[in-house]
């Protein structure tokens, strides 16, 4: 059977360029990077290298990059590292409804361990926060606001560089979760005005255990993994050598692919969308409509629910997810479908499409019929979907 | 230990919760850039530095000048003038 694997923003297959170039790195060179000797210091000349090919992907200098394990570190690592170092402010947070749960549980961990107090911003129908919210959420005590990028959920897009400015005009320390956006769509974080953004290698095709979290020169941050000088004093543990090679191999394709790669996945988003708007009848199309990712199509099928779906598809080769990964996993409905005002009825009919450069055509139009196989048969044995079609009829 | 009323610095390394033992790494980065009688500033919060950064002057031959207070702060200043 086919594999049409559409589910990259949970993981995607480590790019072949990218594991040649680390394979050296587990045996040759596996040297510490710390070491003082030739093994370990041409080790740390490579890990430099890679610094500087991540930081050019977003616009960012070398020496404000930290490698972490993860993204769901790095995002650890900003709010409670930031937080942590500028209690003299106060012990304020904002963060948004929708965020990772990486964020939104540091953020809970600083409330409950270090009397913080957390607001947790609404958005708006397309899951944007909207600068005027959050300029009234600001207040004195205001250390740090967590708004992300784009959400992996429905894809929206955010404005990041006007709700960072909101923060610069208080003083206040704005970090964005880039996960979902690096190397997807362009970031400067000059231009966006941020001071910290995080960043994760496995959407990319970098190895899984890779992630990196950009500061803005002269931030201070509490580390949150206490160890020695690794990271520059910023990150304990010894660096994953291997794994940071890809990250920053892959950074630099994605830097150089960005736009072809943009407009062949926002080709294959916009047939999906468009089929499956054709075909399927009482579909939402969650998030954006424009401002979104060119890989990413959320739905909400009424009368059925995502996770079967998810598990027909399955079935039939095709692999697509529910949600994020993490929360797909809940059996709860999402907090993010929640805010953007869906009923939680709506909220469990969710199926989310991830594209990747390798994937056709062709393949949509696979999952185009498989999917409105899948949903009318989901929906003939579904009582919600009946009693919705007979008070449409009028029985 | 020397406390300084006036401190006026022409570098200053900010390695305020930066782990150990970057506060004897970095400096010896910022006196490379800095020229001979120039003065670099240490912020830091470890207590440790108070006897390890006078103690690394000395071993390396550079001149410890003092330390600031800055009550406001929870942090130490260091002064390290460069001697060569």
């Amino acid at each position: 059977m086919k594999r049409i694997y559409l589910d990259q923003a949970a993981a995607a297959p480590v790019r072949p360029e990218v594991l040649e170039a680390m394979l050296p790195y587990f045996q040759e060179r596996f040297g510490n990077p710390a070491a003082v000797y030739d093994l370990g210091t041409q080790v740390k000349d490579i890990l430099e290298e890679q610094r500087g090919r991540v930081a050019a992907l977003i616009g960012a200098r070398s020496n404000n990059i930290i490698f972490t394990s993860c993204g769901a570190e790095a995002n650890n690592l900003a709010i409670k590292g930031a937080a942590l170092a500028h209690l003299k402010k106060g012990r304020h947070l904002v963060v948004s409804a929708i965020e990772h749960h990486s964020v939104l549980n540091s953020a809970r961990f600083l409330e409950k361990f270090h009397d913080f107090e957390v607001t947790f911003l609404p958005v708006n129908r397309y899951g944007q926060v909207e600068p005027e919210r959050l300029r009234k959420a600001l207040t004195p005590a205001t250390v740090l606001v967590s708004i992300q990028h784009a959400s992996n959920e429905i894809g929206t897009v955010q404005h990041i560089a006007e709700l960072a400015a909101c923060c610069r005009e208080q003083g206040v320390i704005f970090h964005t979760d880039a996960v979902a956006t690096a190397g997807s769509i362009p970031i400067e974080v000059q231009e966006m005005g941020v001071d910290l953004l995080t960043l994760s290698g496995p959407p990319l095709g970098a190895a899984k255990g890779t992630g990196a979290l950009y500061f803005r020169p002269q931030l201070r941050l509490v580390p949150q993994i206490h160890s020695g000088i690794q990271e520059n004093g910023r990150r304990g543990g010894t660096e994953n050598v291997p794994g940071i090679v890809g990250l920053g191999v892959v950074a630099e394709l994605a830097k150089a692919e960005l736009a072809e790669r943009a407009r062949h996945l926002k080709s294959l988003r916009e047939h999906l969308v468009g089929g499956v708007k054709d075909r399927i009848p009482a579909v939402i199309y969650t998030g954006h409509p424009e401002e979104r990712l060119p890989g990413h199509a959320s739905f909400c099928f009424e009368g059925l629910e995502g996770e079967a779906l998810i598990f027909l598809l399955s079935g039939q080769g095709i692999y697509a997810n529910t949600g994020s990964a993490c929360a797909s996993k809940a059996l709860k409905v999402s907090p993010t479908l929640c805010a953007i005002g869906l009923s939680p009825e709506v909220a469990q009919g969710s199926i989310v499409f991830t594209f990747s450069r390798d994937n056709l055509e062709e393949e949509v139009d696979d999952v185009l019929s498989e999917l409105s196989q899948a949903v009318e048969r989901l929906r003939s044995f579904s009582p919600v979907w009946r009693k919705r079609m007979a008070a449409a009829s009028g029985g | 230990m020397r406390f300084l009323s006036d401190c006026k610095a022409d570098a200053s390394a900010d390695l305020v919760y930066r782990a150990c033992p970057m506060h004897l790494l970095e400096p010896a980065e910022f006196l490379r850039d800095l020229q001979t009688g120039q003065v670099l500033e240490v912020i830091t919060d470890y207590d440790g530095a108070l006897e390890d950064i006078p103690a690394w002057c000395v071993k390396h031959g550079q001149e410890f000048v003092g330390i600031c207070e800055d009550e406001d702060e929870d942090h130490y200043k260091l002064y390290i003038k460069k001697v060569h």
